[in-house]
């Protein structure tokens, strides 16, 4: 490993990391020995940690706050869920799903993509605020969509189910705010971790890239890299558009995982954008592996909490504040480093440990 | 490097999680209402809201079914067996909801009485159909909760039903001859009551001059819709959301003067029992419900003031279906004479047969039966609220 | 007529929404950073003066009062705990513990004041006026809270600039490093800060909940995101660009709802949002940023 260079080697440990974990809980799944609630998790978390894996990139190296991260992940969730129900029973299991993934995918890029152009253009939290309105729009829109198909073919409107004008034995689709029913339940444990090493391979080696290094110039100092002659939006929209897509397929993974998938707030809206940024922040700004630690502490955490009844949330929310003012406070950290207890001795501890054994 | 170092800090930390998440398999009971240890009981799960914007109706529904296995469980049990019952939060969420039940899984409940709410609800009853574990909703009423999953029944009136026989209500008594509509388009209960409503009024000849929507992100203000209600000359209003937003709606009509008939589904009950909020806004509000709190019947008034007495605060409508739920399960569970040492799936098989056979009345309705679809019948009351209190039309 | 109407009805909603978000612009203003918890203070605000009305019988304007006070107190001990500690650490991480203490503050709310909605009394007694023989009607909930809007916003935009420690909030919002140079203590005018931007909450709670009269632990979050959009239109951080980007905000819900689409208003608001932060980049009356190179 030593002639490996550094990023290399983090993201072979990730990996590596990851696939044990896998392994530990696929072995204890089979062996019954994972509990209900774990299972049913291990997916959900799976597409948390993409998302947040996706957001990471644009705030940890584009430089750039976004609030709408949901909504992409919003947009792959429905498209790839309308496209695995309208042909479920016509295509094939297996190839309905790859193209409903790449479906998927494509939307949600082709949006961040269209949505970067004029977005981009703005700066710090003015760009903040126009993503968490395009995010708001998404999820506005899709609560307002109504899809439906008979013998004559699609129809669609905006308004509610009757001005569909389906006939007697059509199948509604999407049916407003009640969403999408019935989507067929492909998202497994194994595929959720595939795609979540593939996404974490392709953003070490894009930021690790000529591209990936000029967006950490434009990130540093516009002015400097504009000055050197990068052609600045290009690579912003690169960037931005690769994020939207891995963002796309959290929301595959997550609308191949649920019965009923409804677009509100919770799920979809600015308070799931402004989660995915706190699994971000604590995780590290610009670390992915990180984002993906980050992100399975605090799904599990509220989940482990449940014994403590109604105080659950309250005990989340204080635990939430004292994880950010350990993590970042400037005067705690001088005191965990005056008394060794920085992550850094931590893990030294450990490595020798290891060493021994 | 101190970042990678904190991550990998936090790495141990996840790690830790999980392996207590595994460790404590199966011992996750909190809200755990008898101490189980060693002893046979029905174990009763429940989900719903108790945190996040709809938390008022999840703990309604968990305050009410505790009131009825206390009352079970001292009147010795079900078929000489106990009830144990574990309640589990799930903000409304579809996913959450379906984290909370797999808890309840592992606590190993037989029996679910929820979910609250009808999106989370959907996502949960696919689950219950593939383990084969009996459900009985009391609030759920969209139709996607029980289609194609025969475990699934309702206690509540689906969508269907109760736009419909508003519809049918509004004509055969000539309540209104324009009428205008206001829905929570963002809300899968109201949306799905609109729609079916909207299909039986051309039905029945009834003219719709307005339809206005809110959504959730945006029901603080309700001023334009009842205006353009207004400008539109509708001389009743279909309200069918939930009484939060209607005391709003009515209390902004008020100020407007404008005084057309107003006309409720089973969400607004609820209305009268909002603290500080002037019954007399409330005058003449036509609603559709099944359950009334001031009822005089001696049933719903000891459930009431059990209510009040251990909560706090007047039950709603969600409360006392849920309440009735409790009961109509030990009905069909003593008509199938079963004990709890029964696998979940001659449960869940013996009680679809059995619901089916049970003729109950309670503080929702009389002579209420179920179908195989997993809807009830019962005869829907419309009350008038009149000088402060609910008075029954026919 | 009916335009009319849907104007004043605009411009009411457009008063609640500017009076929060002159709250959220005074404290983006001097200390850089977006308060998300600012909505669940309101909420708080408003069941103190619910209790103080409801419970103990008092007058409103003695129940405004007390909510204020305590209000204040509230943001001042919410400060010294969880955003001080961190005013040396990227912007990000604060933001992140406001959401934090947001999520905090609702659910000690859900606890203490349970999950029932209450209805509130409105602080406002006053009817209002009719205009053209009764068919156009301003309640007296908005005209009450325009005029303390129009107050407080003056009343800020003076302070700000006439007295010593308002001048210190604009030497630490210029440059922080500097203005302790010159002797100021930042800490404390970050402080006082938050203290007027708490207070401010109260006030904005009661009339909030005079004008829609349904309160309960979540009543506080949606207004919040609302007033926080209405700040940036009109130039986060300006005290007058608040004002005028909740009026134009409420105006345009309203207008959307009433012309285009109920269903969709909030698409539209957000999407005219848009729109004008593309022609200006910094909102209405937002500062032009200048880049050093």
């Amino acid at each position: 490993m030593k002639n490996l260079n550094k990023s290399t080697q983090k993201l072979i440990s990730t990996i590596a990391v990851i696939f044990v974990l896998y392994l530990a809980m696929s072995i204890m799944q089979a062996t019954g020995n994972l509990s209900s609630l774990m299972s049913g998790l291990l997916v959900p978390v799976c597409a948390y940690s993409l998302v947040a894996v996706a957001l990471n990139l644009c705030v940890g190296y584009l430089g750039e706050l976004s609030l709408g991260h949901a909504g992409f992940m919003c947009i792959g969730a429905f498209t790839s869920a309308l496209f695995s129900k309208t042909f479920q029973g016509i295509i094939p299991d297996v190839p309905r799903f790859i193209l409903a993934l790449l479906l998927g995918t494509f939307f949600a890029a082709l949006f961040g993509f269209l949505i970067a152009i004029p977005v981009l253009r703005l700066s710090g939290d003015y760009l903040a605020i126009v993503t968490l309105a395009f995010g708001e729009i998404i999820k506005n829109v899709i609560n307002a969509i109504y899809v439906g198909v008979d013998s004559k073919g699609l129809h669609f409107t905006l308004k509610d189910m009757m001005s569909l004008g389906l006939e007697p034995g059509g199948t509604i689709l999407i049916n407003g705010p009640q969403g999408i029913t019935g989507t067929p339940r492909q998202s497994n444990f194994t595929l959720a971790v595939l795609l979540l090493i593939i996404a974490l391979i392709v953003t070490f080696n894009f930021v690790n890239s000529r591209t990936g290094r000029a967006v950490k110039a434009i990130r540093d100092n516009q002015i400097a890299a504009e000055t050197v002659g990068l052609p600045i939006t290009k690579y912003k929209l690169t960037a931005f558009t690769i994020s939207a897509a891995i963002a796309g397929v959290g929301g595959v993974i997550y609308a191949h995982n649920i019965n009923s998938l409804t677009a509100t707030t919770n799920n979809f809206g600015y308070n799931m954008s402004i989660m995915i940024l706190v699994y971000v922040v604590l995780g590290g700004i610009g670390n992915f592996s990180g984002s993906v630690v980050a992100a399975v502490v605090l799904t599990m955490l509220p989940e482990l909490l449940r014994g403590l009844s109604n105080y659950r949330m309250l005990i989340y929310s204080i635990v939430l504040i004292g994880l950010m003012l350990f993590n970042w406070a400037p005067s705690i950290l001088r005191f965990r480093e005056e008394h060794g207890i920085t992550s850094q001795a931590i893990l030294g501890k450990l490595k020798k440990k290891k060493e021994v054994q | 490097m101190k970042k990678k170092a904190m991550s990998l800090g936090l790495c141990v930390a996840m790690a830790a999680t999980a392996l207590v998440g595994c460790g404590d398999n199966g011992s996750t009971a909190s809200t755990e209402s008898v101490e189980t240890s060693g002893e046979l009981t029905w174990r009763i799960g429940g989900i719903g809201p108790t945190t996040g914007s709809a938390a008022q109706y999840g703990q309604g529904v968990q305050n009410a079914i505790q009131i009825a296995v206390d009352e079970i469980n001292e009147a010795g049990g079900i078929n000489g067996y106990q009830i144990s019952f574990n309640f589990q939060d799930d903000e409304a969420d579809a996913q959450k909801s379906v984290n909370a039940y797999n808890t309840l899984k592992d606590w190993g409940m037989q029996i679910l009485e929820g979910t609250v709410t009808s999106g989370a609800c959907a996502a949960v009853s696919a689950e219950t159909y593939n383990d084969r574990i009996f459900q009985l909703t009391p609030s759920a009423s969209s139709t996607s909760v029980t289609e194609g999953h025969d475990n699934t029944f309702q206690i509540c009136f689906s969508d269907p039903n109760q736009g419909t026989v508003s519809a049918d209500y509004i004509a055969d008594n000539a309540l209104g001859t324009k009428i205008g509509i206001i829905y929570d388009s963002s809300d899968p209960y109201s949306s799905g009551v609109y729609q079916n409503f909207a299909t039986e009024a051309a039905n029945v000849g009834l003219e719709i001059v307005a339809t206005e929507a809110f959504t959730a992100d945006n029901k603080t203000d309700f001023s334009t819709q009842l205006q353009k209600c207004k400008d539109a000359g509708a001389d009743l209003l279909f309200l069918p959301f939930y009484y939060q937003e209607g005391s709003v709606v009515l209390t902004q009509a008020n100020q407007m003067g404008y005084e057309p008939t107003m006309f409720g589904v089973d969400g607004f009950d609820g209305l009268l029992g909002v603290k500080d909020f002037d019954v007399s806004l409330a005058e003449g509000v036509y609603l559709l419900t099944p359950f009334a709190a001031d009822a005089e019947d001696e049933a719903t008034q000891s459930f009431v003031s059990k209510y009040e007495e251990q909560f706090g605060g007047t039950p709603n409508q969600f409360a006392a279906d849920a309440y009735d739920g409790v009961y109509i399960l030990k009905e069909a569970l003593e008509a199938s004479n079963l004990t709890p040492a029964a696998s979940n799936e001659e449960i869940c098989d013996a009680l679809i047969t059995a619901i089916q056979n049970v003729t109950y009345n309670g503080l929702t309705g009389e002579n209420m039966t179920w179908n195989a679809a997993g809807e009830v019948s019962k005869d829907p009351k419309a009350v008038i609220i009149q000088d402060g209190g609910y008075v029954s039309v026919q | 007529m009916g335009f009319l109407t849907y104007l004043i009805n605009g411009m009411s909603l457009g008063s609640v929404y500017a009076l929060i978000a002159l709250g959220y612009t005074m404290v983006y203003g001097i200390a850089k950073m977006l308060n998300f918890a600012h909505g669940d203070v309101i909420m708080i605000g408003a069941y103190l003066v619910f209790m103080c009305m409801s419970n103990a019988g008092m007058p409103a304007i003695v129940s405004i009062g007390i909510a204020i006070v305590c209000c204040t107190a509230i943001g001042i001990i919410i400060e010294k705990i969880a955003y001080k500690p961190l005013r040396r650490a990227t912007n990000l991480a604060v933001l992140i513990t406001a959401i934090g203490v947001s999520y905090f503050l609702q659910n000690m709310a859900l606890l203490i004041f349970g999950s029932n909605p209450v209805s509130f009394t409105s602080v406002v007694k006053w009817q209002g006026i009719e205009l053209a023989d009764g068919q156009l009607k301003i309640t007296g909930n908005a005209i009450v809270t325009i005029v303390t809007c129009l107050v407080i916003m003056f009343a800020l935009m003076w302070f700000v600039k006439n007295t010593k420690p308002g001048q210190a909030m604009r030497a630490v919002s210029e440059d922080k490093d500097a203005a302790v140079l010159m002797g100021i203590n930042v800490n404390a005018t970050i402080s006082l800060t938050f203290a007027i931007g708490s207070g401010l909450a109260a006030i904005a709670g009661a009339l909030l909940c005079s004008a829609y009269p349904s309160l309960n632990p979540y009543t506080g979050s949606m207004p919040g995101i609302k007033a926080f959009t209405a700040a940036v239109f009109g130039g986060i951080g300006s005290i007058p660009g608040a004002l005028i980007g909740g009026l134009l905000l409420g105006v345009i819900e309203i207008l959307a709802k009433a012309y285009i689409s109920s269903q969709l208003a909030d698409a539209i608001v957000f999407a005219v949002l848009i729109i004008v932060l593309l022609v200006k980049p910094t909102g209405i009356l937002g500062k032009q940023i200048k880049e050093k190179v």
